[in-house]
């Protein structure tokens, strides 16, 4: 296990540098594409050429390899580096930070990120519990008894949900759900507010901190939810017809150890492991549902800088994700040997 | 006697020489003892209700990419602002949108770059992928662990916030305000290559590896075939069915995934007409006109849907594990 664990830690550096190299330098080559960023964010005037210069060194883009197109710019790729090390991920046009952890504890050092953060995990909580509780659950009972009606709706809701583009549900869902069904019940006198303004209002409101953040959650977890819940149904399937499943059966034990122990604890190994990966695609997920419920989370921080043109504000963001996610699934390999003994000694 | 012939086909294909023999049908046996794979699936999929359903469904709209003068006559970049926000009527079969063009070219034309962007990216994703894969694979050593660090490299960016970084970058760039429908398409399309070509590679290789010993292709190897024989020859027909299952998934992923992108600000951009920057342009008037966001989203979901399930149907027929 130890020797696992060294190999695993010994692999995450390089593919961390790798991956915030191909980071820098696909956005790079954008920048060199489009030309300097600042300049949009003047839209079609034109700035004084000493404001342009000024902004564009305190941001540090007045590099002339950004001029440059195909160059990799690995002296600015250096300085990004060392700026990561000091947990340093820019500021935007108007020098606010990214990120300073300094921000959890201090609303003098608020930061982009530390603002946000908290809405974006407690949405990331709800989805979780939902996709890691109802996924489980749906797949293991569809698994259990393949070809029957469960089995089916499964297959076809997983489908389904699968083929509706996450801002598709999202929006449907606000506006029939949230906006129609929610004025409906804004209507009813007995009904109380928790209910009626947060659960089922169509935004995210100050007033109900959690309450209004339920049905985003729902949103996010869905779409994991179909791929949890078909994952467990076949990784199940499979299972019960495994060979020591069948010793375990021709031995005479009970039904349910059967079940409870030689299938289910090695059918749920790798949808473990799809329980951690699916942090990737929460970060996506949350993008899209926290603009349309207007959370002001992380997500949403990143399409406002898309909208407004920040690069650098969506490049500090997005590094900040692509390191969580890989410290993810480094936790996510580990946990996966752990589970699985067969991992350690490839 | 037709009846135990059919139930026997379905559960176990295998069968049916030994069943049917001659008799019943004169030419089945020379055929049955041919049948690969392919016509194993080919014949499971011609009775599969569900595949014919989607196929069909994907030759309509492609239709509509490929010749959409063929559905209407109008021009959707032909607005009058006179007619603006008109309900579905006989002149205008979906209304016209907030510009006063009508949606019902809008949503005809929109086809085209929804679909270019996928078949672009997929053949380029399938391309590479199958090439790198099988590379990897096949010769392990020094070319497997090169390739596979640059796939641990891509597979640990998120798909869809590369794609939204890297085109949020781009976003001011003038490759994404052409007048042209295709500079867009082709910037959108090569984006989601670069980051979608590593699932395939994964895929490949892994096919290729577990067939790589297999006694076949040892047999082969000793009658002296060459390396690439042996890959494209012998390894590649045997293991390509998975990529293909994923391709034709990956067709209905990359339709949704640029309609994401274009929702999120980050793929094409207005005037260009696709159907994700139809839903995005009109999320606001949802209130008052309804069908304006749910047109687009009629035709984005069942395509989406059906290249999946053709996609879960030629699984289900390309493995014979399942029969």
């Amino acid at each position: 296990m130890g020797r696992y664990i060294v190999r695993r830690l010994l692999q995450f550096i390089p593919t961390v540098l790798g991956t915030l190299f191909l980071l820098h330098y696909l956005t790079t080559v954008g920048i060199q594409l489009t030309g300097n960023p600042i300049r949009a964010l003047f839209g079609d005037k034109r700035p004084a050429p000493e404001t342009l210069a000024a902004l564009t060194s305190r941001l540090h883009l007045d590099d002339p390899c950004l001029k440059q197109k195909g160059n990799p710019c690995l002296g600015l790729f250096r300085e990004r580096l060392v700026d990561i090390g000091q947990l340093d991920f820019g500021t935007n046009f108007r020098f606010r930070p990214v990120f300073d952890w300094r921000g959890f504890f201090d609303r003098a050092h608020a930061s982009i990120i530390t603002d946000a953060l908290p809405y974006t995990i407690k949405i990331t909580i709800i989805a979780f519990t939902i996709e890691a509780l109802v996924g489980v659950f749906i797949g293991m009972r569809a698994g259990m008894k393949p070809g029957k009606s469960l089995d089916y709706s499964v297959k076809i809701s997983t489908v389904m949900v699968i083929s509706v583009p996450v801002f598709v549900l999202g929006i449907l869902i606000q506006q029939f759900i949230t906006r129609d069904f929610g004025n409906f019940l804004r209507g009813q006198e007995w009904i109380p507010e928790v209910i009626s303004r947060g659960v089922f209002g169509s935004a995210y409101k100050q007033e109900f901190p959690f309450a209004s953040l339920i049905i985003p959650g729902i949103v996010l977890g869905m779409l994991s939810l179909a791929t949890t819940a078909r994952l467990t149904r076949t990784s199940v399937h499979e299972n019960m017809r495994a060979d020591y499943v069948r010793t375990a059966k021709a031995k005479g034990l009970t039904h349910k150890r059967v079940i409870g122990v030689h299938t289910l604890r090695n059918s749920l190994i790798p949808v473990a492991t799809n329980l951690g990966l699916s942090i990737g695609g929460y970060m996506t997920g949350a993008i899209i549902t926290e603009t349309i419920f207007n959370v002001p989370g992380v997500g949403n921080q990143t399409a406002r800088a898309i909208f407004q043109g920040e690069p650098a504000v969506l490049i500090g963001i997005t590094t900040m994700l692509v390191l969580v996610y890989l410290v993810a699934n480094l936790l996510v390999d580990l946990l996966y040997a752990v589970l699985d003994p067969r991992i350690r000694y490839e | 006697m037709s009846d135990p012939v059919t139930t026997a086909t379905s559960d176990n294909p295998a069968v049916i020489p030994v069943q049917a023999g001659p008799g019943v049908n004169p030419q089945g046996p020379t055929q049955e003892r041919a049948a690969s794979l392919w016509s194993d699936a080919r014949r499971e999929l011609i009775r599969n209700p569900i595949f014919l359903a989607s196929v069909s469904f994907i030759l309509i709209v492609s239709s509509m990419a490929i010749l959409p003068s063929m559905w209407t006559s109008k021009n959707p970049r032909d607005c009058d602002i006179k007619f603006a926000k008109l309900s579905p009527s006989a002149e205008h079969w979906f209304g016209t949108n907030v510009l006063g063009c009508d949606y019902y070219s809008h949503a005809i034309y929109g086809a085209r770059p929804s679909l270019s962007i996928a078949l672009i990216a997929t053949t380029g994703v399938t391309l590479i992928g199958v090439v790198l894969g099988m590379l990897a694979g096949f010769f392990g050593g020094w070319v497997d662990t090169l390739i596979s660090r640059i796939i641990d490299m891509i597979y640990s960016l998120p798909f869809l916030l590369g794609a939204l970084v890297i085109l949020g970058v781009l976003r001011q760039s003038d490759l994404l305000h052409s007048d042209q429908w295709w500079p867009p398409v082709l910037v959108v399309a090569i984006v989601l290559i670069i980051l979608g070509w590593v699932g395939v590679a994964r895929i490949m290789r892994g096919s290729v590896l577990s067939a790589k010993n297999l006694d076949y292709v040892l047999a082969a190897k000793s009658l002296g075939a060459s390396n690439s024989r042996l890959m494209f020859r012998h390894i590649l027909p045997n293991a390509i069915a998975p990529v293909v299952v994923v391709a034709t998934i990956s067709l209905g992923g990359y339709i949704g995934a640029e309609a994401t992108l274009t929702f999120l600000g980050a793929g094409l951009q207005p005037p260009a007409v696709s159907w994700g920057t139809m839903i995005a342009g009109n999320i606001d008037y949802f209130n008052e006109y309804k069908y304006l966001v749910l047109i687009p989203c009629g035709l984005l979901v069942p395509t989406v849907l059906s290249f999946i399930l053709a996609g879960d149907a030629l699984r289900d027929a390309l493995d014979p594990k399942l029969r």
